[in-house]
C-alpha cells in the first residue's frame, strides 16, 4: 500500500497540475457565475413579466438537470447543432451556466431579505437603476448571502470533478489516469480526496474571514 | 416678526412657497388613504403632522417625494412639479426625480442607514453618487454635520454599532448633506427606547432654530408644542384642522382634534405615572 502511495508521489506533478487546473476552472467559474447570477437576479426579480418567466424557467431547468447530463448535452449534443467547444471550453461554459442558476437563486433569497426601506431610502435619495443596485442594493446583498456563496464554491468545485468524462484534465481526471496507469486506485482516489479537502478549507477560511467583515456591515 | 410673517413677506415679493401641496388624493385598492390634501409651507417653517395612527400621515410624507404618486393633485417645491412635467401629462423619468427628489432630504422611522457603508459614507454616498459633488467639499460638509448632530467621533463606525439614537442623528446628517430645500420627518423618535428620544429631538429643534424647511410627522408633542411653527391635524385622510401649537394645543377648534389630545395625554400621563 506504501509503495502505491509513492507511486502517486512520484506523479505528484501531475497531481499538481490537475489541481491548478480544478482551482482555475472553479473559481473563473465561480467569478463568472456570479456576475451572471447578479445580472439573472435582477431579471428574475423584474417588473417585466416575460424576462421574469424566461430567467425563472433557466433557473428551475438547471436546478432539475443533473450537472453531468448537462455537461455531456453541451460537449456532445451540441456539436449535433453545428457548436463545438474545446473541453476546456465546454467544461468551463457547463459548470458556468449551471451554477449560475444557483447564485441567481441565492443571490434572490438574499434580496428578498434586506429591508425594504433601505431601498426606499436610496430612491428617496435619489438612487435609481443601476446606481441603486449597484451602490445600495448589491453590497448589503452580497454581505447577507457569503455564507451560501461559499456553499455555492464549495458546490462548483466538487462538480468540476464531473469535467472529467469529457477530459478535462481536472483533479479527478488526471488521479484517473494515474491509476490507470499503475493500477493504484485507492492511493490516487485518496490523494484527490485530500486535495479536494485542501480546497475546501481554503474556500472556508475565506468565507469565515469574510463573513466577520459582513458581520459588522449587518 | 415671527417665521410665519416671514414667509409672507415673501410670498408676497412673489418667491414661491418650499412645498406646495395641492388638493391630493391616494388610495391603496379600495381604502382611501389621503382626500383632497392641500398643505402650503413657507421658508424657514417647521410644520408639525399629528393625527392618529392610520390617519394617513405618513402616506403624506411619502406622497411628498414621491415616493408614493398620489392619485390626483399636484406638488411643488419652490414653485418646481414634483413627479410630472409642467402640463401634469408625463411622468418625470428617473434622472428628473432623482434630481428633485435630491432636493428633499428624509429622515425614516427605522432609519434606513445603509448598513455596509461607516457612517461617514452613509452621509457622502447621496451627495457623491448622485449629487456628483466634488469628494473635498462633500467630506468636509459631512463630518462638520456629523460634528454638528454629536457623531464627529463615530465617522468611521457601521450602523449596527450605534445605538437608535446615534443611528437617527446619523439619517438626520445624511438628509442635511444633500443641502435639501426641505427635511421630511417621518415618525423619526417612535422607534427609539424613551431615553433616546431625547438626543434626537435636541438635534430637531437646533434645525428648526437655524431656520431649516421641516415637515415633520410625529407624536412628540413636547417638541411640536414649542418649536412647530404650525400644526397640522389630519384624521381619516382629511386635514381637519391648522393652526399654531398655542391654539391647537390649549384650544382646539374641532372635536375630534379635542378628542385626539385628550386620548393622547391619557395615554402619556398612563407611561410617566409607571
Amino acid at each position: 500500500m506504501i509503495k502505491d502511495f509513492v507511486i502517486v508521489w512520484e506523479h505528484r506533478d501531475q497531481m499538481l497540475n490537475g489541481l491548478m487546473n480544478t482551482l482555475w476552472l472553479s473559481l473563473c467559474s465561480a467569478v463568472l457565475a456570479f456576475a451572471l447570477g447578479a445580472l439573472l437576479t435582477t431579471a428574475l426579480t423584474s417588473r417585466a413579466r416575460p424576462v421574469a418567466a424566461l430567467a425563472r424557467s433557466f433557473v428551475d431547468t438547471m436546478r432539475c438537470l443533473p450537472f453531468l447530463l448537462f455537461a455531456y448535452l453541451v460537449y456532445y449534443g451540441l456539436p449535433s447543432f453545428g457548436i463545438r467547444f474545446s473541453n476546456w471550453g465546454a467544461g468551463l461554459i457547463a459548470l458556468t451556466l449551471y451554477n449560475t442558476a444557483y447564485m441567481a437563486e441565492l443571490l434572490r433569497a438574499a434580496w428578498a431579505g434586506l429591508s425594504p426601506e433601505l431601498i426606499e431610502a436610496g430612491h428617496a435619495f435619489g438612487f435609481f437603476g443601476l446606481n441603486l443596485f449597484r451602490r445600495i442594493v448589491l453590497p448589503p446583498v452580497i454581505l447577507a448571502a457569503v455564507p451560501m456563496i461559499g456553499n455555492q464554491m464549495i458546490q462548483i468545485i466538487k462538480d468540476s470533478a464531473f469535467l472529467s468524462i469529457i477530459a478535462v484534465p481536472e483533479l479527478t481526471h488526471e488521479a484517473s489516469s494515474i491509476q490507470a496507469t499503475y493500477f493504484v486506485p485507492f492511493a490516487a482516489f485518496v490523494a484527490a480526496v485530500l486535495l479536494y479537502w485542501v480546497l475546501c478549507l481554503i474556500v472556508e477560511a475565506a468565507v469565515a474571514g469574510v463573513g466577520q467583515m459582513a458581520e459588522a456591515r449587518r | 416678526m415671527n417665521d410665519i410673517d416671514n414667509a409672507r413677506v415673501r410670498a408676497a415679493a412673489g418667491e414661491p412657497p418650499v412645498l406646495n401641496v395641492r388638493g391630493i388624493s391616494k388610495s391603496f385598492d379600495k381604502l382611501q388613504v389621503l382626500s383632497d390634501v392641500s398643505l402650503t409651507v413657507g421658508r424657514g417653517e417647521t410644520v408639525c403632522i399629528v393625527g392618529p395612527s392610520g390617519s394617513g400621515k405618513s402616506t403624506l410624507l411619502r406622497c411628498i417625494n414621491w415616493l408614493e404618486p398620489p392619485d390626483a393633485g399636484a406638488i411643488f417645491l419652490s414653485g418646481r412639479r414634483v413627479g410630472r412635467r409642467a402640463g401634469g401629462d408625463v411622468a418625470m423619468s428617473d434622472s428628473e426625480l432623482a434630481q428633485i427628489r435630491t432636493r428633499i432630504g428624509m429622515v425614516f422611522q427605522h432609519f434606513a442607514l445603509w448598513p455596509h457603508l461607516t457612517v461617514l459614507q452613509n452621509v457622502m454616498e447621496a451627495p457623491l453618487h448622485v449629487q456628483k459633488r466634488p469628494k473635498a467639499e462633500v467630506r468636509e460638509f459631512a463630518e462638520m454635520l456629523l460634528e454638528k448632530v454629536g457623531l464627529g467621533d463615530k465617522r468611521h463606525a457601521f450602523p449596527a454599532r450605534l445605538s437608535g439614537g446615534q443611528k437617527q442623528r446619523v439619517g438626520i446628517a445624511r438628509a442635511l448633506a444633500v443641502r435639501p430645500d426641505l427635511l421630511l420627518f417621518d415618525e423619526p423618535t417612535s422607534a427609539l427606547d424613551p431615553e433616546l428620544v431625547g438626543e434626537v429631538i435636541l438635534v430637531m429643534r437646533q434645525l428648526a432654530r437655524d431656520g431649516m424647511t421641516m415637515v415633520v410627522v410625529t407624536h412628540e408633542m413636547g417638541f411640536a408644542r414649542d418649536a412647530a411653527t404650525r400644526m397640522v391635524f389630519l384624521d381619516h385622510g382629511r386635514i381637519i384642522e391648522t393652526g399654531t401649537p398655542a391654539q391647537f394645543f390649549s384650544a382646539p377648534a374641532t372635536d375630534r382634534a379635542r378628542q385626539f389630545l385628550q386620548r393622547y395625554a391619557t395615554s402619556t400621563a398612563a407611561v410617566a405615572d409607571v
